[in-house]
């Protein structure tokens, strides 16, 4: 007999992105349960214990604008903090964190437990009910029978969907971690006409870090000041003690060993039907493919506080036992390890992002989203990202208000939704900086100003939190204005400043702002020469270095987002029959009508798409304007 | 609601595709989706039979072209070709009617044509529709829209030489470079274990200068292929009486042919347009120079000056038969300038036929200081200006340069020295070799404006080296230089260049 529970949304997963999703929803006051296979998995990481990194830092600290979890909780959890990139410009900076494995686990678990609205029920979701034309969402069934009513599903299985983990010939049917799998998902799924696809990713050994000869390696510290993720933080109290990392390499002997055994490995034996990451590859892949390096970094990473096990990062593999314990042993420090858990690789299901709106809703029913890695991304910020968005427009289409969506110009989760929604990935989607074209506005440092406006708007964040970047922004624009019109002559003391100092001299009256932009003056060695400084804290001043230094490359960069904004705010009329448009090649034709793109900058980012379709395309729009407008 | 789309291109076009002359063959295109079918009720086989309609698309058949609704009326003896959509110029169905020429002829076919339904094609249409094809991208179009509108010879081999891709190619090449350093940049940052940046910026700036020395040649020659393909401007100057007018009817009534009037802005100038040794010169004729001789003259150096800053050659009249006198000091300080300015003009002795009072010496001494001394008095005051800008034709070996001056005797009314006159003003644009060479020109406005815009972008990316800035600020830049570079070959999208290229097609409303 059927038994209904009432409910507003079900969150399916509870990793990252289902962890983002049910907070999102559940502090915007709808009621929500986040289903799990294990409750103790809550928040794993079943892969690197990294939070941050080159790009991933930047979604952290946009999630942490917009209101999500993920920099909040890492700050609680960290146990190394490092700004990457430092030599270069501000773009690039990036904050990258190891983590206690089981510490942000177990707090994560604690925010959710401790979250009004939400509810967290151990159980295999094995349907998603629709009204019969299965073009709304009604609700989710559990193993147990149980119905739980809701009015949108988000759907965050991660890598646990038909997952299988391969060590060379050995293959067991679970998911990462040795964790039960789900299985029933996959069906319910292709009835509602949703095709999945599959992919595969991989992790490398756990070590006991006791067996392991740190002498032999470099020792990796984190930075003596940390600064903290969230802009929520107080930076005080992330000055804590951490725990090193440590450098070696692989060496030809490894790479013999590999290329000897390359046959069984199961990628290359062709027992793996996924489709790896290209940026993330295993030690084989990295074997075969830079045949000529011979060597490769491996960082030596602990799992946590509370274990002996360390993470072996670079060197992923699929290789079975034997020659994985025959490689390892062949890294400097590594001769005598004892391996606790064996490197394997992973297969799962996902779908094509393709199938999803930029909201991260299905276009085939009304109320199913979709977040994480079963879009197709890989990583854990990418996850919690998603998730994050799809738990918002979830709430937002509860709440019958607008979407939100964040333009490849604002941030770079907008540009990772983007390019998961509208490009053709076949490879797990790995954020990069790279990726995101406007990356000097996009940085790390920014994340506030240029996201807490819309967390607010959601209601996600506070209006104190609100009011003190807008307050921020003010004084930022205040203290520029200052800088360059406040002018010094060549007077003897500041002559001799700047001569102490490694600057040249002044040979005309010069402003504070010009004399900032020289390589050698920072904004703190201006002090001496600027008595009347306003007092500011240290975050309204390095936007103010930022900006006053970078204001040719900035201004450029701006000029560039008004262009992309152009043809990204050319809208293009929703029942627009593109069989009615002469001269569009066929490939381009069945692309757009697949994809009902909304405006001509996300058309012209579809592959297949090619700019003598875009234009074709523009002189239609054109004409179709004006016929609509004569009507 | 789906509007009902009344699409132009669902339009059959037609017009003459050879010139409108006395010529013996003339061609007319029709081009849409019932060009078949007017064919088709046109066309007789010599049994009289209707028969278009089953003839092998891409052959050509004899036969007869009739009035439409007189068949038995026979218009011409004609050959037709039948091409079948999307194998054809405009990638629809097109018919094309090989008859005799003769403009009462052509004019009553196309009458013809008409007549059943087609449309007169617009200017350019026939491109536009290839291009909407797919058949050409955004700068083989607009080759063929300057191939339309080329005004001689230069521009026409130019704008073939743009049309098979040339121009595409080049920028291509150098688009590729710059996207190689995009690419190399971006991966560095994403995967610096594998990238080696040591010692990168100094490479990068080796790589971006040949790259720069590229577009800056292409420039540079994109200036004198823009003159050559639009005309030279050519201001005659010179003190009442020096042989303006003469020298103007002689330039232009020999060479009559092609002789056209254009009105100018004001009322005051006319354009003469006459060819000479291949290329076109546009006689800007000030007011006062078609005044009859005897009626005093009163070009104000103002005016003269006003037309100088327009011209692109300057042919500067003194009359040897007369003393050099203020005004000659006042126009050869015009002239001066605009030299310095990198303006060619030559200075033509005139009156050779008639007992020189004035030398040689004195008029190059007119430009050495602007003063009115001779050359050897002269020769201290400030000699390197002087040896730089007055040079002797006559002697002269190698190539012209612009801002030069070039001295000539001449005797306008005895048609002395004209035809060095002529083969001066060619040498000096590089006629000859612009003409004969297969090199590219870009002589595209909207190209040479994009262009510029990748050099300075480049020009950016070596001021950040200089500066020392690290990898990740050089992309800003790159980037903007790899876009205006896709410009050109309508690899990059930008809505203005659509709009911009489109109104060129004269795109209906």
């Amino acid at each position: 007999m059927e038994y209904h529970m009432e409910t507003e949304v079900c969150v399916i997963g509870a990793g990252h992105a289902g962890c983002e999703a049910a907070l999102a929803c559940a502090r915007l006051g709808i009621k929500t349960v986040i289903f799990t296979m294990n409750v103790d998995s809550i928040a794993m990481m079943p892969c690197n214990p990294h939070i941050g990194g080159s790009s991933k830092g930047h979604l952290v600290r946009e999630i942490d604008a917009l209101g999500g979890e993920m920099g909040k909780n890492i700050d609680k959890t960290f146990i190394q903090s490092k700004m990457l990139n430092v030599s270069k410009g501000p773009a690039v900076h990036s904050l990258r964190t190891q983590a206690d494995k089981a510490e942000y686990s177990k707090q994560m678990r604690l925010v959710l437990e401790n979250q009004d609205n939400l509810e967290i029920r151990q159980a295999e979701v094995t349907e998603i009910l629709t009204d019969p034309d299965k073009r709304t969402v009604r609700g989710v069934k559990i193993h147990t029978g149980m119905i739980y009513d809701c009015k949108t599903v988000i759907i965050c299985t991660g890598t646990y969907l038909n997952a299988r983990c391969l060590c060379g010939e050995a293959i067991t049917e679970t998911g990462p971690g040795g964790m039960q799998r789900s299985t029933y998902l996959k069906e319910a799924l292709e009835g509602l006409g949703i095709s999945l696809r599959r992919f595969k990713t991989g992790t490398p050994a756990r070590m006991d870090g006791r067996s392991l000869d740190y002498s032999k390696m470099q020792i990796q510290h984190g930075d003596p000041v940390v600064e903290p993720f969230s802009f929520s933080t107080d930076p005080k109290d992330v000055q804590i003690e951490q725990v090193p990392c440590y450098l070696t390499y692989t060496n030809e002997k490894t790479h013999e060993i590999i290329r000897e055994n390359i046959d069984r490995s199961p990628i290359y034996a062709g027992i793996i039907e996924g489709t790896g990451p290209r940026y993330c590859p295993s030690i084989e892949d990295k074997v075969v493919k830079f045949a000529e390096k011979t060597r490769h970094q491996v960082f030596i990473e602990p799992e946590g506080r509370s274990t002996f096990e360390m993470y072996v990062d670079g060197m992923s593999s699929s290789m079975p036992d034997d020659v994985q314990q025959r490689m390892y042993r062949t890294v400097p420090g590594l001769e005598h390890c004892r391996i606790v858990r064996n490197a394997y690789a992973i297969e799962y299901d996902c779908i094509n992002a393709n199938d999803l709106k930029l909201t991260l809703e299905t276009r085939a029913v009304r109320g199913l989203f979709c977040a994480g890695q079963f879009n197709g991304s890989s990583g854990y910020e990418e996850a919690a990202a998603q998730g994050l968005m799809a738990g918002i427009n979830a709430a937002m289409q509860i709440l019958g208000r607008e979407p939100l969506v964040i333009e490849r110009s604002e941030g770079y989760i907008g540009v990772l939704i983007d390019d998961l929604v509208t490009k053709d990935n076949r490879e797990p989607y790995r954020m990069m900086t790279s990726r995101a074209e406007y990356r000097l506005l996009l940085r790390q440092d920014n994340a506030d100003l240029r996201l807490r406006g819309y967390g607010y708007r959601v209601g996600l964040i506070s209006k104190e939190q609100y009011d003190y970047v807008c307050y921020k922004e003010e004084a930022i624009e205040k203290e520029i204005d200052r800088l360059k019109s406040v002018v010094l002559g060549g007077s003897a003391p500041v002559q001799e400043y700047l001569a102490a100092h490694g600057s040249t001299p002044l040979k005309t009256a010069t402003s504070l702002a010009e004399l900032l932009c020289r390589p050698e003056v920072s904004y703190d060695l201006l002090a001496g020469i600027d008595p009347d400084r306003p007092e500011l804290e240290p975050a309204v001043t390095r936007q103010v270095e930022i900006n006053i230094k970078y204001e040719g490359y900035i201004d450029r960069q701006k000029k560039q987002v008004a262009q992309f904004e152009k043809l990204e705010h050319k809208r293009i009329p929703a029942d627009i029959d593109y069989e009615a448009v002469p001269s569009l090649r066929i490939e381009a034709r069945q692309k757009l009508i697949a994809f009902r793109p909304s405006s001509i900058g996300q058309a012209s980012r579809l592959s297949g798409v090619t700019p003598a379709d875009i234009a074709v395309l523009l002189v239609y729009m054109e004409k179709y304007g004006e016929r609509a407008a004569d009507k | 609601m789906a509007l009902p789309i009344e699409n132009r291109e669902q339009d059959t076009i037609c017009a003459v595709a050879t010139a409108m002359s006395e010529a013996g063959i003339g061609i007319i295109r029709i081009s849409g989706p019932r060009a078949f079918e007017i064919g088709n009720r046109l066309y007789r086989n010599h049994k009289k039979e209707q028969t278009l309609l089953t003839m092998q698309p891409n052959t050509i058949r004899f036969g007869y072209l009739v009035e439409p609704d007189r068949p038995q009326e026979i218009v011409d003896e004609v050959m037709i070709s039948l091409m079948k959509g999307p194998h054809s110029y405009t990638t629809e169905d097109t018919v094309e009617i090989n008859s005799h020429g003769g403009l009462y002829l052509l004019n009553r076919i196309l009458d013809c044509v008409l007549r059943c339904g087609a449309r007169l094609a617009q200017p350019g249409e026939f491109t536009k529709r290839a291009f909407l094809g797919g058949r050409l991208d955004l700068a083989e179009a607009e080759a063929v829209m300057d191939l339309i509108s080329s005004q001689n010879e230069f521009a026409r081999k130019n704008s073939i030489s743009q049309l098979e891709g040339s121009v595409s190619a080049k920028i291509r090449e150098m688009r590729e470079a710059v996207l190689y350093e995009l690419a190399f940049i971006e991966s560095a940052l994403d995967d610096p274990e594998n990238y080696d940046m040591e010692g990168y910026p100094e490479r990068l700036r080796v790589k971006l200068g040949s790259v720069l020395a590229e577009m800056e040649e292409l420039l540079s020659r994109s200036e004198e292929g823009r003159i050559l393909r639009e005309g030279i401007r050519t201001v005659i100057v010179g003190k009442p009486n020096a042989g303006k007018s003469s020298l103007l009817n002689d330039l232009s009534g020999t060479e009559r042919a092609i002789v056209t009037e254009v009105p100018g802005t004001t009322r005051d100038t006319l354009e003469e347009s006459v060819r000479v040794n291949g290329v076109l010169l546009h006689l800007i004729d000030t007011a006062g120079i078609r005044e009859t001789e005897d009626t005093v003259e009163k070009i104000g150096i103002e005016r003269a000056r006003r037309s100088a800053q327009e011209a692109d050659l300057l042919l500067y009249l003194i009359d040897t038969s007369s003393p050099l006198s203020q005004e000659d000091t006042g126009i050869a300080e015009l002239v001066r300038e605009a030299v310095a300015e990198g303006k060619r003009a030559i200075v033509l002795l005139n009156k050779s036929d008639l007992e020189p009072k004035v030398t040689r010496q004195e008029a190059e001494a007119l430009f050495a200081c602007g003063c009115k001394e001779s050359a050897e008095e002269s020769a201290g005051c400030d000699n390197l200006v002087r040896d730089s800008m007055v040079q002797s034709s006559a002697q002269e070996i190698g190539k012209p340069e612009a801002g030069k001056l070039h001295f000539l005797s001449i005797s306008v009314k005895n048609r002395e020295g004209m035809e060095e006159l002529r083969a001066e003003i060619g040498r000096l644009f590089h006629a000859g070799e612009l003409l004969q060479s297969s090199e590219l020109y870009l002589t595209n406005l909207r190209h040479r404006e994009a262009l510029l815009r990748a050099k300075n972008a480049l020009e950016l990316v070596i001021g950040s080296i200089d500066e020392g800035m690290s990898e990740d600020f050089y992309s800003i830049d790159l980037m903007n230089s790899y876009a205006a570079l896709g410009e050109i070959i309508g690899e990059q999208v930008d809505d203005d260049l659509v709009e911009e290229i489109f109104s060129k097609f004269c795109l209906g409303k």
